[in-house]
């Protein structure tokens, strides 16, 4: 069953043109990797996904609903999560605030006023989710702000998984982790698959994208230049889709970065 | 995990405590402290009953508007127009009881309606506009102290009928009035800041707009209430101050949103957004208000008056852009 359908997906700032009609689908429950080089406009697609941008032209279709009017709250709502590549964190406020922002448990003051905060509940369940990823943190209660990069990943990774989603998308959530961190989040994304939850996964480290995703799309020139099994592809062929035509020697310049 | 290598001081867990819970800064406390006993020192009326009504009386007014620029100053915004629409807004109230013959409770709704009215012009062109906030209200600091002398005719409307006196002058069990409503709004304000949705996205925005944005929070909704609550405590300010001095003065409020402002400023609230508290605000307006009391106590011209609340602004945004810069240090 098709989650998510993006249509003719046009997108430009001012005069840079990023997208130029992009045609994507997600099933359910797959996994599909999104790569391009710097600048491809992997990020700016996503973000019409999630409502931060809205696009110029085409249409994005979710769990059978045209999504496109909703707001990024409306859209979270029906299921959609992203980890943003910048994070998009609080820094000033603490775990619990960051995984609960705009979702927060409330309860009533006095037993009078509404839409005041459970804040037990919320630390509470932070903590337990923080618990459930395997993730340490020194503490749950001082502004996020004061921890490491690989910490700030972890909470960003938290406030996505804390809702149910039907869909979550990560943009490079890798990026400031340590080994066995990065062990953690491919594992994670398996699990997720299993529960029957899509996942979009942004990564420059082709490697992760290959043992983790179903499906690779490749994004070039403001289109979904190639749309690989990845069973049936492999490294050389990625490479080379990304920086465009048979250029075998930039293609291995690509993978000595990656 | 990594093990902090030295035990924290008493000092610091003092500091974190009063952060984390109160959500104050423990040095306001004690400027507040020292500042009331030097003035103590200095004047023999400082410390009597009747003078620290005095200063409660004072700080109503100040306190009220400072919990609007707490708000607004943590949303990452900026109301310069507190002042100018505090001094419409008691205008407004007098003209209506006065020249319009109006009721008492219509000419104090009057005061909080026109209050509100400047806020909402103000959020709208600042989210839909998109003029900066800086510019928005520092236009309506002047717009609307020119209509508040467009309205009286530069003249003060006296003769206000009792009701709006006594909200004012009243004092029930010996407590001025405006010091009642004053804490009550500031005890309601506190609640909603540091408890409810509201409060915390409000923080959350000026932390960071695009965290906000993304977690499904309407920013430029959010903005256009909080300015139009601010532009209704600017209206409430007013109100009290109208109703204490018995007339509706188009002057009334001139320079309050730079003692207002610093006040929010001493208390805790980053002048970029994101943190701040009513308590921390309430010792800073108080702050202000000994200050003044004690300057007027002693004689001191109101000139250098002015003068020293220009430096505490600049000194406590020193401080505390200092200590930013020394945790962030390596
Ligand atoms: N808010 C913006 N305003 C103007 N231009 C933008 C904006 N966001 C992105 N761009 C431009 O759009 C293009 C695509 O950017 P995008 O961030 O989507 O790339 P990306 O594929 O995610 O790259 P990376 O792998 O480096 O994260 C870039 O040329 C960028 O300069
Ligand atoms: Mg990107």
């Amino acid at each position: 069953m098709t989650l998510l359908t993006l249509s003719g997906i046009r997108k430009s700032f001012g005069a840079v043109d990023v997208l130029h009609g992009v045609d994507l689908a997600v099933e359910k429950g797959e996994v599909v990797g999104l790569v391009g080089d710097n600048g491809a406009g992997k990020s700016t697609l996503m973000k019409t996904i999630t409502g931060i941008y809205r696009a110029d032209a085409g249409s994005i279709e979710f769990d059978g609903t045209d999504v496109l009017p909703l707001d990024p709250g409306a859209r979270r709502e029906l299921g959609i999560e992203m980890i943003y590549q910048d994070l998009s964190l609080a820094k000033q406020q603490d775990v619990a605030s960051n995984i609960f922002l705009g979702r927060e448990p409330t309860r009533k003051l006095f037993g009078l006023f509404p839409g005041f905060i459970d804040k037990a509940r919320m630390d509470r369940e932070a903590a337990s989710m923080i618990a459930r990823l395997g993730a340490h943190l020194p503490s749950i209660n001082r502004s996020v702000g004061s921890f490491s990069g690989g910490q700030q990943q972890t909470v960003a990774i938290a406030r996505a998984l804390t809702f149910n989603p039907k869909l979550v998308i990560m943009d490079e959530p890798t990026a400031a982790l340590a080994v066995r961190e990065v062990q953690g989040v491919l594992d994670l994304i398996r699990r997720l698959k299993s529960e029957g939850i899509a996942v979009i996964l942004i990564s420059h480290r082709l490697n992760d994208v290959l043992a983790v995703t179903d499906r690779i799309v490749v994004l070039r020139h403001g289109r979904a230049d190639a749309n690989l099994a990845t069973a049936r592809t492999n490294m050389s062929e990625v490479v080379s889709r990304i920086v465009g035509g048979g250029d075998l020697s930039a293609a291995a310049m690509h993978e000595q970065r990656g | 995990m990594a093990h902090e290598t030295a035990q924290p001081g008493l000092w610091a867990r003092a500091q974190r405590t009063s952060v984390e819970q109160l959500h104050i800064r423990l040095e306001s406390f004690i400027v507040l402290i020292v500042l009331s006993a030097v003035m103590a020192v200095l004047s023999p009326f400082f410390l009597s009953l009747s003078n620290f009504l005095n200063i409660l009386l004072a700080t109503s007014t100040i306190g009220v508007l400072a919990i609007a620029a707490t708000y607004v100053i943590g949303s990452g915004g900026l109301d310069l127009s507190l002042g100018s629409v505090m001094g419409l807004s008691g205008v407004a109230g007098a003209y209506v009881a006065v020249n319009l013959g109006a009721p008492s409770p219509v000419g104090l709704a009057a005061c909080i309606l026109a209050g509100s009215a400047a806020g909402y012009v103000n959020g709208q062109l600042i989210t839909r506009a998109f003029v900066p906030a800086f510019i928005v209200t520092l236009g309506m600091l002047g717009l609307a102290r020119g209509l508040a002398l467009v309205i009286s005719d530069g003249r003060v409307i006296y003769g206000l009928p009792a009701l709006m006196v006594y909200v004012g002058q009243g004092r029930p069990l010996g407590i001025p009035m405006p010091v009642i409503i004053f804490v009550i709004t500031a005890i309601v304000a506190h609640c909603v800041l540091a408890y409810s949705k509201f409060g915390r996205h409000t923080m959350a925005l000026g932390d960071s707009e695009s965290a906000a944005r993304a977690a499904g929070i309407r920013v430029e909704r959010h903005r256009r209430i909080l300015y139009t609550l601010s532009g209704a405590l600017a209206g409430l300010a007013g109100m009290l101050f109208m109703a204490r001095i018995n007339s509706g003065d188009p002057t009334a409020g001139l320079n309050y949103e730079l003692t207002a402002i610093t006040a929010a400023i001493i208390g805790g609230t980053n002048l970029f957004g994101g943190r701040g508290s009513i308590l921390g605000t309430m010792i800073g307006a108080l702050i202000m208000g000994v200050l003044q009391n004690g300057l007027n106590l002693l004689a001191v011209q109101s000139y250098y008056q002015q003068m020293a609340i220009g430096a505490v602004l600049i000194l406590a945004v020193f401080i505390d852009q200092y200590q930013v810069r020394k945790e962030s240090r390596v």
